[in-house]
């Protein structure tokens, strides 16, 4: 049994919500959703909506963010005050700031900053409804928005989340295996490499449990990555 | 750790297909590599989001979406940002300012007069002069029609589809002009200026915002012929 002894899967291997373990919640990808951003994109998955805009390159501001050698990217994650049921007090506050570090630093690992020397890339993801693992929401929305805006990157970074629910490691939590599941492991994959640039653990899970929440996490990634391409070639009219 | 399980890998796609950010284009046999590509692992991969090309050897992508970079030579339509005592700062749509100095500017101007010359919002046209490797810019207004703008009104085209604008048999640029009879300059960086008669310019105007939502697909400059017709009641 879990936490408050709330069981989230049966005997069967059903979940909450209807899924076996690997599977995903329903996700939803658009491209070029806010007209006055220089790229942009939303993404739902699961009850989660986010929409990320990008703005730039464009010169930094202060003058002492400014790196001669590369650009800086400004994230800025912010749950919008209705995303969740409590009121969410708006503003900047420490989940958010850790939230748009981490971000920065997975997107800094595949955007060629080099290119853009002393200048910004603007990032803002903003959750209008969240309901588990907005982080990797916001970061894989991030994601297709800086493809959107053109800011060249060596590969695309897909975000998703597993963790452990009753003792049993499941892909993709929900908000109830979040609260009551026993760990949480979201990471941030490059789907072409299989590189890992962001990597975050809360509870315990041991190695074996480590190693198949990984595993789901490279699955999903594989899936996620299919889903961008799908929805960039809707947008565009290609065939990726 | 592991780290199988990833993806299909990098597969190749041709010329003509569409890529996102990490597909692979081919692997890498010592040829040129143009815009929106790099070598990675042996492969050259997409770094940008958009359509492969190959010509006369060298794989580039070009890309659905792009900022501008000034070159040098471009020709720019540039707005006035600020000034010091002698120099304007030029934003150009570009990630920085250009700078204008004095020494450039196509009036004489005293020490200090830069503002009584040209305030902050005049629209000017001119040439990028040279660039830095830091990105900075200076741009110049001595030469051939280079000035002030003091008619007309401004619009914009996103960048990239500059070079598709005026090129080809029967480039777009030519057919604006001939059938909305206004005067049209394109700059490098996306700002088209059309000064002319109200009609025309409203043709411009909707042909332009055709442009920029059609601007990706094929055959474009049919397409602009046909939706010019249209507006003819042709």
């Amino acid at each position: 049994m879990g936490y408050g002894d709330v069981q989230m899967i049966d005997e069967k291997g059903n979940r909450v919500d209807g899924r076996k373990a690997g599977d995903l919640r329903p996700i939803e990808i658009e491209l070029g959703v806010v007209p006055v951003a220089d790229g942009s994109a939303s993404v739902r998955w699961g009850t989660n909506y986010v929409i990320a805009s990008i703005y730039g390159p464009m010169e930094a501001h202060p003058r002492k963010i400014q790196r001669q050698e590369r650009a800086v990217l400004d994230v800025r994650y912010n749950m919008a005050p209705f995303s969740t049921t409590d009121r969410f007090r708006p503003g900047f506050n420490r989940r958010s700031r850790e939230i748009s570090k981490v971000t920065a630093e997975a997107l800094e690992s595949v955007v060629l900053l080099e290119l853009y020397p002393r200048s910004k890339i603007r990032i803002e993801i903003e959750v209008i409804c969240a309901e588990a693992g907005t982080r990797c929401v916001g970061l894989t929305a991030a994601s297709l928005a800086l493809a959107d805006a053109g800011i060249p990157m060596t590969d695309m970074v897909v975000s998703v989340a597993s963790g452990k629910i009753n003792d049993v490691v499941v892909c993709d939590l929900n908000k109830e295996e979040d609260n009551y599941g026993e760990a949480d492991l979201p990471m941030g994959i490059l789907p072409n490499s299989g590189e890992l640039v962001f990597l975050q653990m809360d509870g315990d899970l041991s190695p074996e449990q480590f190693q198949e929440a990984w595993d789901y996490n490279m699955d999903a990634a594989t899936k996620i990555h299919l889903m961008m391409k799908e929805a960039i070639a809707n947008k565009y009219g290609g065939e990726s | 750790m592991s780290s199988s399980g990833a993806s299909d890998g990098r597969t190749s796609a041709a010329p003509g297909s569409l890529v996102i950010p990490g597909d692979k284009i081919c692997t890498d046999s010592g040829g040129q590599l143009g815009h929106g590509v790099m070598k990675l692992d042996g492969s050259i991969i997409a770094t940008k989001l958009g359509y492969i090309v190959e010509k006369g050897g060298e794989i580039s992508v070009t890309p659905l979406h792009t900022a501008y970079f000034p070159r040098p030579g471009d020709l720019v339509l540039g707005y006035i940002e600020g000034m010091r005592a002698n120099i304007w700062f030029i934003d150009l749509g570009a990630p920085f300012n250009a700078i204008l100095p004095m020494s450039l500017a196509p009036m004489k101007v005293e020490f200090g007069a830069t503002r009584d010359a040209m305030n902050v919002g005049t629209t000017i046209l001119c040439r990028v002069q040279e660039i830095d490797e830091s990105h900075s810019s200076v741009v110049t207004m001595k030469g051939m029609g280079l000035r002030k703008v003091n008619s007309g009104f401004v619009d914009t085209v996103p960048p990239h589809l500059v070079s598709l604008l005026s090129s080809g048999n029967n480039p777009i640029l030519s057919q604006l002009k001939d059938a909305s009879n206004c005067r049209i300059i394109l700059g490098a960086n996306g700002r088209v200026w059309v000064d002319g008669e109200p009609e025309g310019i409203r043709t411009v105007r909707d042909t332009l915002s055709f442009i920029r939502d059609n601007g990706d697909s094929d055959n474009l400059s049919s397409k602009v012929a046909d939706h010019l017709k249209q507006g003819n009641g042709e």
